[in-house]
């Protein structure tokens, strides 16, 4: 069984990244759209009707559609992924959303984020700043026997808790300061909480924070909003850890180099 | 080297000064206050901690020069990180962006901030030098009266209240970002470290709100504690000579 809403939406078109760009009202297309579709095949069903029309079809990242890679995100009705918690555009049901109910859909905005094309924006400031980090030490011959180094459960969990990041860039675009720490926090604690990832922890804190900077994210502010917008609820107490582990590579020689 | 210098070029080295400054600031102004409390005891117990302070050349250049150098530091790194910040969203939402959980006070930090630096200026030139008496003459001898007999006056005292609500939300975001910002963070302290930064920027902030008000309401300074302030001060000035 299955219900129908109609949508009023509006959706950022904009044909490349030097075009000005404007809300596209697509009310018309949006109609009779089904509550178990997600909000990616909601777009589907209204780029359908709109290739039927001749139209070009909305541009908008996607890969997994199940939560887990990364790719998809929109700012919808002023809150990036929508309103609901922990959760990936892609994995935004159209029960969330009232019949007749306004939808405002925008790419995540920031300097470092350019726009290509409508919802599509290019995120490759994220993988800067994580070839910014370098290598890690370990074995890659055969594999290591397991539990050959033991790490606490609550370290593992925690470090756990933060590899969870998928890089979508969600709290970039919540932050009012376009800063990406909680994405540098999350990807400096998976590593530096592990035994695996000393040797060249300070090094490469101070090597990735570098190269956020460069990236013009802006600074953080604790305003918390990122880990509000998170799909995976990545705690900002990553971020204090983050300072933490700065001012120890700043003040310290614990990164090899000389103070 | 590069570790110093990541400290005064990266975003968060440069957050890390605003926090440990803005520290030694909230700690100033908790002991001021907590010396100014002394208003609480009468004229001749608060010109003898005045006259204390002034005469412990150590202690006041000391912490003059240690404010002097924090608040400087402060201005100059938050508004090189307000300005970065400002910029790093060139194209801004077109449909505005939903604040989920941030609070008016940390949205209002670079305003409340300059505001702030307005009032410091203000109330140096008003109690320390030149010393302007806004309701009198402005005597070096006798701190007492020169506060309650401006204080006395509504528009003054409506000054420093608007500045010392504007300095409680200021730290009521800014003593919790700060541990934030030198990473003092812990799973098992940080609901007491919330509550304790939001406790002291209520003090600091009620506290230095009550001495105007008590004024005003002459609970400090009545009419005869001000001539008495004055006779001491006479009296100790004839003894001099
Ligand atoms: C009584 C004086 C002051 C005290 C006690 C104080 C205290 C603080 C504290 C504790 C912080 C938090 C630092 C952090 O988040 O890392 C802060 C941040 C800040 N302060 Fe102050 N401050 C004072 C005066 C000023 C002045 C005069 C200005 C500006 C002209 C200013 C502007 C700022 C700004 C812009 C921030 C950063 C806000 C943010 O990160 O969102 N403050 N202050
Ligand atoms: S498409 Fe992979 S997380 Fe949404």
């Amino acid at each position: 069984m299955s219900e129908t809403i109609d949508l009023k939406l509006h959706v950022w078109r904009q044909s490349g990244p030097k075009d000005k760009g404007a809300f596209a009202d697509y009310s018309k297309h949006a109609k009779g759209i089904s509550t178990h579709a997600s909000f990616l095949e909601m777009l589907d069903v209204v780029n359908e009707r709109l290739v039927a029309e001749g139209e070009a079809p909305i541009a908008f990242d996607h890969d997994c559609r199940e939560g887990i890679c990364g790719m998809c995100g929109a700012v919808i009705n002023g809150v990036p992924h929508g309103h609901r918690k922990q959760t990936t555009t892609c994995q935004l049901h159209m029960r969330e959303f009232q019949n007749n109910a306004e939808v405002y859909v925008e790419p995540f905005r920031a300097g470092s984020f350019p726009i290509i094309q409508d919802l599509v924006v290019d995120r490759s400031s994220f993988d800067t700043i994580i070839q910014a980090g370098g290598y890690v030490s370990v074995r890659t011959g055969s594999a290591p026997d397991a539990n050959e180094i033991p790490i606490p459960k609550q370290i593992s969990d925690r470090a756990m808790d933060a590899a969870q990041c998928i890089g979508c860039g969600a709290c970039v675009a919540a932050c009012p300061n376009a800063s990406a720490s909680l994405f540098l926090s999350a990807k400096l604690a998976h590593l530096n909480l592990l035994p695996q990832g000393q040797p060249e922890r300070y090094r490469r804190t101070r090597q990735m924070v570098l190269a956020h900077d460069q990236a013009g994210f802006g600074g953080c502010t604790n305003h918390r909003e990122c880990e509000a917008a998170c799909p995976k609820g990545i705690s900002t107490d990553f971020i204090a850890r983050m300072n933490r582990d700065v001012l120890v590579a700043s003040l310290t020689d614990k990164d090899g180099e000389l103070i | 080297m590069q570790g110093v210098l990541t400290l005064t070029r990266s975003t968060i080295g440069q957050k890390a000064i605003v926090a440990v400054t803005g520290v030694i600031l909230f700690g100033f102004v908790i002991g001021h206050l907590t010396g100014n409390l002394i208003l609480l005891a009468g004229p001749e117990a608060y010109n003898a901690y005045a006259a204390a302070l002034k005469g412990n050349a150590p202690l006041l250049w000391g912490t003059r020069i240690t404010l002097l150098t924090s608040v400087i530091l402060h201005i100059v790194f938050t508004m090189q990180l307000a300005k970065r910040n400002a910029s790093a969203r060139p194209n801004a939402y077109q449909k505005p962006r939903k604040d989920l959980v941030t609070t008016y006070a940390a949205r209002s930090m670079v305003l409340t901030g300059p505001l702030l630096a307005a009032f410091i200026a203000f109330h140096l030139a008003h109690f320390t030098v030149p010393g302007i008496g806004i309701n009198g003459v402005f005597d070096p001898h006798n701190p007492y009266a020169n506060l309650v007999q401006d204080f006395r006056v509504w528009y003054v005292s409506a000054i420093y209240i608007f500045a010392n609500i504007l300095l409680g939300l200021h730290l009521w975001h800014g003593g919790w970002s700060a541990a934030q910002s030198i990473g003092a963070q812990h799973p098992k302290y940080d609901a007491l470290k919330m509550r304790l930064a939001a406790g002291l920027a209520l003090f600091v902030a009620c506290g230095n709100v009550f001495i105007p008000i008590a004024v005003q309401t002459h609970i400090i300074g009545s009419s005869e504690q001000l001539a008495e302030s004055r006779a001491l001060v006479a009296a100790e000035q004839a003894e001099e000579e």
